[in-house]
């Protein structure tokens, strides 16, 4: 056999530790790594001695492309990083400008991007419990759930037309207004959820099965979350009652009252635990969004950031001119940086700006929590089995889209 | 050319037909149950109620290109999908599935239950094999797991069917559904004695359930392909046709499987456990012979195989329904369960029955209330508490949101 026949091979990626061990290379095309991560396992049996995480197959070179961009463009790029939870991305990316920009939003603008905020939260987990349970090969999770994100992903369209990347929550505020028919769509969801959610729960909570598999798999402690920078569930789920939501509120969080759900152990199971009660705080601050939603207006005044509403262009010269200006220049950031951090379903997810007074960013940084929720992978993993790196992969519940950008 | 000649190869001929008509049925079967299990609709395009869907991949699947990698060992590769295959049809020889002794077996040997686990062994060599030959890790991954599995369940499963044996006396399977066919724990005439019914049969049934869906590689125990980590394991280098007779012989051997549950423990081809024969006879002697007529039609020898393949079909149902709700265990969660829980399980009901035969029913429940309190014991106090402990706890923290928040901008 020739060896050129063969792809380079993937064991010269490792000193080999034993006689008896086998490399294996999973990904970049596995089903369990969510997309396009490779893993590169080298195996004694079926245990895994060492690891090697390679990331880069989904590179797209965004924060290099949105220099070129002005800020109100650049928000459709984040809803492609993190495409579960698009509108987290475009809330921080928001709240980063507006920092520069120093801009207010009103009550009621507010209200509505915690309310997107947090639908965008629970589709999110809802992708994660039902792929974390196919990779466990418990399939009829996977279908329950994603009838639930449907419902989501509707009242997505019902704002703007897009069910994935809404691009709805933009610098100064949001595109438009609640459209007709949201709240009762809304309120019906918050009321049915629960118990759907309750089904699923039925399936996995208490299964021994689903217990063996994910108790004390991929244990963390709460100095290592720290060493690793991790954030989300995953530091939440080794005890340590770490949100930002109520570290640092933005959007009017503090308003709300929720409580944060912390595990015991830092393994699977608890991870898996946090995210489930996450999503029944979320439909908590959802309820108290809904019904204490303020009026008025739901964009900032500025019209430097935020254009006019149709009627004054027809009367007034100035709206005609800052409409002008704002969809062909755009607006201009003051010279300076800003960071802002919102907690996305993952964990801190934040935008670094740097602003040179231009209308286009100097530099565009993200930091992304998958990225460095994955660096929790090899200490997690080493030790246990292949099937417990799929359970291990799976509660850290990362986005490929958002790692390599 | 005798006459027993002509009879035995009809009767081999009915048992493949059997087989191979029955695979699709089964197929479109579990896509469609598991769909309505999954709030979806399922294939329901090619023909009525998609019944069609299987034919038409498999025509598609015999008309695709056949990929075979480079450095595959093309002879085991070859060999591989056909001896998977092969035990689904051999394995039906002592199966009976009605009271015509010219129809059913195909082989009334002594050995009948003997010859199941033989060769219901050798469907592993398929999978082994495949995975060998297909010089691909994950393939090979595969096959270790299945004779890992493999060897965990057959032991447990043999133990389990000697309470069988000890209550029958023979390994003839035609005694085994005879067996089942005397009076209820011998005394209620209008009953029959399914083994599932006596606690002893009970206790083996439950245990060769399991270990018949570990020995087809089901879920939950569908480790040898688990496709989340092993990608499709075994066949993961197999494609058209050898694909095909892969997962026909899994579905063959499935259907195989919940025949000889049937056979074993479900009393063979009687609709229900009561006793045909002196029901109607009851009957008429109550001057009700239309009813007489009616039942010693349904228990009769016509019906038979409707009632058979209505049970296998239930097992089959039992099967997908499993499927659609259990996670798949782990390789080292999967021998725990074999050696340390079915194994000793099954020796512990083999015992039992021994009680039973020779003290009655009496002596067989103390000696299961004591068995059940030690259970209890061991799994109530120690192990389920240290399984469970902390389990679905999760504390809800309330944190003062911190609302000293400042907007800063360096400049």
């Amino acid at each position: 056999m020739p060896e050129s026949t063969f792809m380079p091979s993937t064991e010269t990626r490792f000193e080999k530790i034993g006689e008896n061990t086998l490399v294996v290379n999973m990904g970049p095309q596995h089903p369990s790594t969510h997309g396009v991560l490779r893993v590169v396992l080298e195996l004694e049996g079926e245990t895994i001695v060492n690891l090697d995480v390679q990331i880069g197959y989904l590179h797209t070179g965004m924060e290099k492309e949105a220099e070129y961009q002005q800020y109100l463009k650049c928000v459709t790029m984040t809803d492609r990083m993190d495409y579960l939870s698009a509108n987290n991305n475009n809330l921080a990316h928001a709240l980063a400008v507006e920092k520069l920009l120093q801009i207010e939003i009103p009550p009621r603008g507010q209200a509505l991007r915690v309310i997107l905020a947090e639908l965008s939260r629970i589709a999110s987990h809802c992708v994660w419990l039902g792929t974390h349970a196919l990779d466990l090969g418990a399939m009829t999770p996977f279908f329950w759930i994603f009838a639930e994100r449907e419902k989501i992903l509707d009242m997505f369209e019902m704002f703007s037309g897009v069910r994935m990347m809404p691009s709805w929550i933009v610098p100064g505020g949001l595109r438009g207004d609640m459209p007709e028919g949201f709240e009762q769509a809304l309120r019906t969801f918050l009321k049915q959820f629960p118990s759907a959610l309750s089904d699923v729960e039925a399936l996995l909570v208490t299964n021994p099965i689903w217990i063996g598999r994910t108790r004390n798999i991929g244990k963390l402690t709460t100095d290592q979350c720290y060493a690793l920078g991790l954030s989300g569930p995953i530091i939440r789920g080794s005890g340590e009652p770490w949100d930002l939501r109520k570290s640092n509120p933005y959007s009017g969080y503090e308003k709300y009252d929720f409580q944060i759900p912390v595990g015991q152990n830092g393994d699977v199971y608890d991870r898996f635990l946090v995210r489930l009660a996450e999503m029944r705080e979320s439909v908590k601050i959802l309820q108290q969004a809904i019904d204490g939603l303020p009026g008025g207006a739901w964009s900032s005044s500025d019209r430097k950031v935020v254009p006019p509403p149709r009627e004054e262009l027809d009367s007034s010269m100035e709206s005609l001119i800052h409409h002008f200006k704002l969809w062909t220049e755009g607006f201009h950031t003051p010279v300076g940086e800003a960071y802002a951090a919102v907690e996305g379903p993952k964990g801190e997810l934040g935008w670094y700006i740097v602003s040179d007074g231009t209308n286009t960013p100097y530099r565009w940084h993200v930091r992304p929590s998958s990225f460095m929720n994955l660096q929790a992978l090899k200490p997690m993993c080493i030790g246990h089995l292949i099937a417990d790196v799929v359970a291990i992969i799976g509660s850290i519940d990362i986005v490929l889209g958002e790692i390599d950008r | 050319m005798t006459p027993e000649f002509w009879w035995g190869t009809l009767r081999a001929l009915i048992i493949i037909a059997f087989v191979l008509v029955g695979v699709p049925p089964v197929i479109w079967w579990e896509r469609r149950l598991l769909s309505w299990m999954q709030d979806r609709v399922g294939p329901n395009r090619v023909g009525p109620w998609g019944l069609l869907q299987p034919i038409a991949d498999g025509v598609k699947l015999f008309f695709k290109e056949e990929v075979m990698p480079a450095a595959v060992d093309k002879f085991v590769y070859w060999l591989a999908p056909a001896i998977a295959l092969f035990p689904a049809f051999v394995i039906g020889a002592t199966l009976v599935w009605g009271p015509n002794p010219m129809l059913t077996p195909v082989a009334d040997v002594d050995i009948g239950i003997l010859w199941v686990l033989a060769i219901s062994s050798l469907g592993v060599y398929g999978i082994v094999l495949g995975g060998w030959a297909s010089n691909n890790k994950y393939s090979l991954l595969g096959g270790l797991r299945s004779t890992a599995q493999l060897v965990s369940y057959e032991l447990a499963m043999g133990v389990a069917l000697y309470s069988v044996l000890l209550v029958t006396g023979s390994l003839k399977m035609t005694e085994v559904v005879a067996r089942q066919q005397a009076p209820l724990y011998d005394v209620l005439p209008w009953a029959q004695n399914w083994f599932i019914l006596t606690p002893y049969g009970f206790g083996a049934g439950v245990i060769f359930l399991i270990c018949m869906i570990a020995e087809t590689n089901r879920a939950p125990f569908d480790l040898p392909e688990a496709e989340s980590e092993l990608i499709a394991g075994f066949h993961t280098e197999y494609s058209s046709m050898k694909f095909a007779v892969f997962f026909m012989g899994e579905y063959a051997v499935m259907a195989m499987f919940g025949a000889i549950f049937t056979d074993l423990f479900l009393g063979g081809w009687s609709p229900l456990p009561l006793n045909w024969d002196y029901l109607s006879a009851q009957a008429s002697a109550a001057h009700l012979g239309w009813l007489s007529s009616a039942l010693s039609f349904i228990g009769g020898a016509w019906m038979a195989p409707v009632w058979f393949i209505g049970k296998v079909f239930f097992l089959l149902t039992v099967y997908i329904w499993i499927r659609a709700t259990l996670p798949r265990l782990r390789y080292d969660q999967l021998m725990n369960v074999g050696w340390k829980f079915l194994l000793p399980f099954a020796a512990l009901n083999f015992v039992l029955t021994a009680v039973w035969m020779l003290f009655g029913w009496l002596a067989f429940g103390i000696a299961a209330a004591v068995v059940a309190a030690g259970y209890l014991m061991v799994v109530g106090f120690v192990l389920r508490p240290r399984a469970f402990k902390d389990a679905a706890k999760v504390h809800l923290v309330d944190v003062q949101a911190n609302t000293a928040q400042t907007i800063e901008v360096q400049r």
